[in-house]
């Protein structure tokens, strides 16, 4: 192939990718757009430009946010997401270490067993471990932190466990041999060792948790609600939906997401990709 | 053990006890966990009397076999163009990634609005039909996911060695036969777990359709994992249906999650 054609091949190929690109874009602008439209002009016409007559200003956002009390639901869930993903992250490397290192019955069984709860549906214990949330008392933002740990223990138990055994025992044995204690060892010796793949599972947790529906719902749902079941919530009963505040909204989950994702990218992509080769 | 105590507790208390009582309490008549009155295999008996679950099942297989081909061929697709070199590639890949990063109750309503805007001028909603909710949820999956899957694509792609090519480009190799011999046998890694995870997601995909359709028109657009959730908590005393349901939906889900590894895995090659 001459240059020349190379050079031409890339420019149709950057047109058809720039194009597909915006058709990417394109719901999360529409969506943009009609948060400054008045309801009455969503859903009719949603691909139409706000006008001097449609155009409302921060009407949706002010309707929106006050309906559905958005920041409350904005703390909650930064609050469940930060900590659950800390919670996750440490308790799952300790839990990870201990059943990679100390090999009994008990602890290859307790290791299948959460391997097997990563696929298991959500639906098969929701109603049960609410009961359970509810008996304990954890039905409250400090309480589910349990929960997310819980559910989170699976994926994080696999990943480190899988980075683990890649560490050489000699490391481990020298601290030991030094007069380090097991504490000691584990956080001055192979926790700086596993920061890679807290990274990854610190990711993978935040984008579960904190676009998380059925779980906050069920258990904490009626008292404090996080910002999807808070959207949800704007369905309301049986009436129409407001979709002026709805819009809003929606452009209010997305913010934190998008801001969170442009300023950690690299991370997260090199994550999901960690991630999903463990898998 | 001090080490494994936290984790374990959790674990106990979020998935392992929750999931023995629902295994026991699928053969109780219960509205909570604490009054049930043991009635063996009726509650799976009465999962069949009408067909709702049937249906929903079936709706589920026909979505998730469709959404897994479109995503796939989606995600390589444009995992082979972002692999050329050309400028402007990381701008594309952040572009494409991000629609993953929101959640399904968003991503429902957001596809609501537009596909409502879509077929309002011709008189209908997306819950006049079944068949527009279904490609409403198939197009929303395909957005969502499509960028996920194109990462994991791109980073077997790269992983394959300039040896391998280069000696195929040697040997004469067409772009067909460069496919075909090449580069699917060398990136089977990344089609077992992006098949694994679109499968596994399309069939417990549950947030997406509350948000999008809710099951309507009259039920048609629900989904397993939504038919379990309203037979739960749409009327009182079905509680053990849901759960038995609940039962044979695990089961189904293990039982497609391990065969789909095992049958992609035995075409993975030593690289």
């Amino acid at each position: 192939m001459s240059l020349a054609t190379t050079k031409r091949n890339h420019l149709i190929l950057t047109i058809v990718l720039a194009l597909l690109a915006l058709f990417f874009l394109s719901p999360i602008l529409i969506v943009f757009m009609n948060s400054f439209k008045s309801k009455l002009f969503i859903s009719n016409e949603p691909f139409a430009m706000p006008s001097a007559d449609t155009f409302s200003g921060g009407e949706n956002y002010i309707s929106g946010s006050q309906k559905i009390k958005f920041f409350n639901a904005f703390g909650y869930s930064l609050f469940i997401t930060v900590f659950s993903v800390i919670g996750i992250s440490l308790v799952t490397s300790m839990l990870a270490w201990y059943l990679t290192r100390v090999k009994t019955k008990f602890t290859t069984f307790a290791y299948y067993l959460l391997v097997f709860s990563m696929i298991v549906p959500f639906q098969m214990v929701m109603f049960t471990m609410s009961k359970t949330a509810n008996m304990l008392h954890l039905d409250n933002p400090i309480g589910i932190l349990v929960l997310y740990i819980g559910f989170g223990s699976g994926l994080g138990t696999f990943m480190f466990s899988g980075f683990i055994k890649s560490i050489p025992l000699s490391l481990e044995e020298a601290a030991m041999i030094d007069g380090a204690g097991p504490v000691k060892t584990f956080f001055l010796i192979v926790f700086p060792i596993l920061k890679p793949t807290a990274i990854t599972v610190a990711i993978l947790n935040t984008m579960w948790v904190w676009n998380d529906y059925l779980l906050p719902y069920l258990t904490i749902g009626t008292e404090y609600k996080t910002i999807p079941v808070a959207i949800q919530y704007l369905r309301g009963g049986y009436g129409a939906v407001d979709m002026g505040a709805m819009m809003a909204m929606l452009v209010l989950a997305m913010v934190p997401i998008i801001v969170f994702y442009l300023s950690a990218q690299k991370y997260i992509i090199r994550g999901v990709v960690a991630g999903a080769v463990k898998g | 053990m001090l080490f494994a105590l936290p984790g374990l507790i959790c674990f106990a208390i979020a998935f392992l006890i929750p999931m023995v009582m629902g295994v026991v309490l699928s053969f109780f008549k219960f509205t909570t966990v604490t009054d049930g009155t043991f009635i063996g295999i009726e509650n799976y008996k009465r999962i069949f009397i009408n067909n709702d679950f049937t249906s929903a099942l079936w709706f589920t297989v026909k979505f998730t076999v469709v959404s897994v081909i479109t995503i796939n061929l989606g995600a390589f697709t444009l995992a082979m163009l972002l692999t050329r070199g050309i400028k402007g590639t990381n701008a594309f890949r952040t572009i494409f990634f991000m629609p993953n990063l929101i959640g399904g109750i968003v991503l429902g309503w957001i596809w609501q609005v537009i596909i409502n805007g879509v077929l309002l001028p011709r008189g209908v909603t997306i819950v006049s039909d079944p068949k527009y909710g279904f490609w409403g949820l198939v197009v929303l999956m395909n957005w969502q996911n499509i960028g996920y899957m194109m990462v994991i694509y791109i980073a077997g792609i790269q992983n394959i060695s300039h040896d391998l090519i280069e000696a195929a480009q040697i040997d004469g190799a067409n772009k067909v036969t460069m496919l075909r011999s090449v580069i699917l046998p060398s990136i089977m890694p990344s089609i077992t777990i992006c098949s694994f995870l679109t499968l596994t997601n399309g069939f417990k995909l549950f947030d997406q359709n509350l948000a999008l359709t809710a099951g309507d028109p009259g039920k048609q657009t629900e989904m397993l994992a939504l038919n379990i959730f309203n037979t739960f908590y749409g009327r009182s005393g079905f509680e053990g249906v849901g759960q038995a349901k609940a039962v044979l939906f695990t089961i189904l889900v293990a039982f497609i999650a391990l065969t789909q590894l095992r049958l992609t895995r035995s075409k993975e090659v030593e690289a």
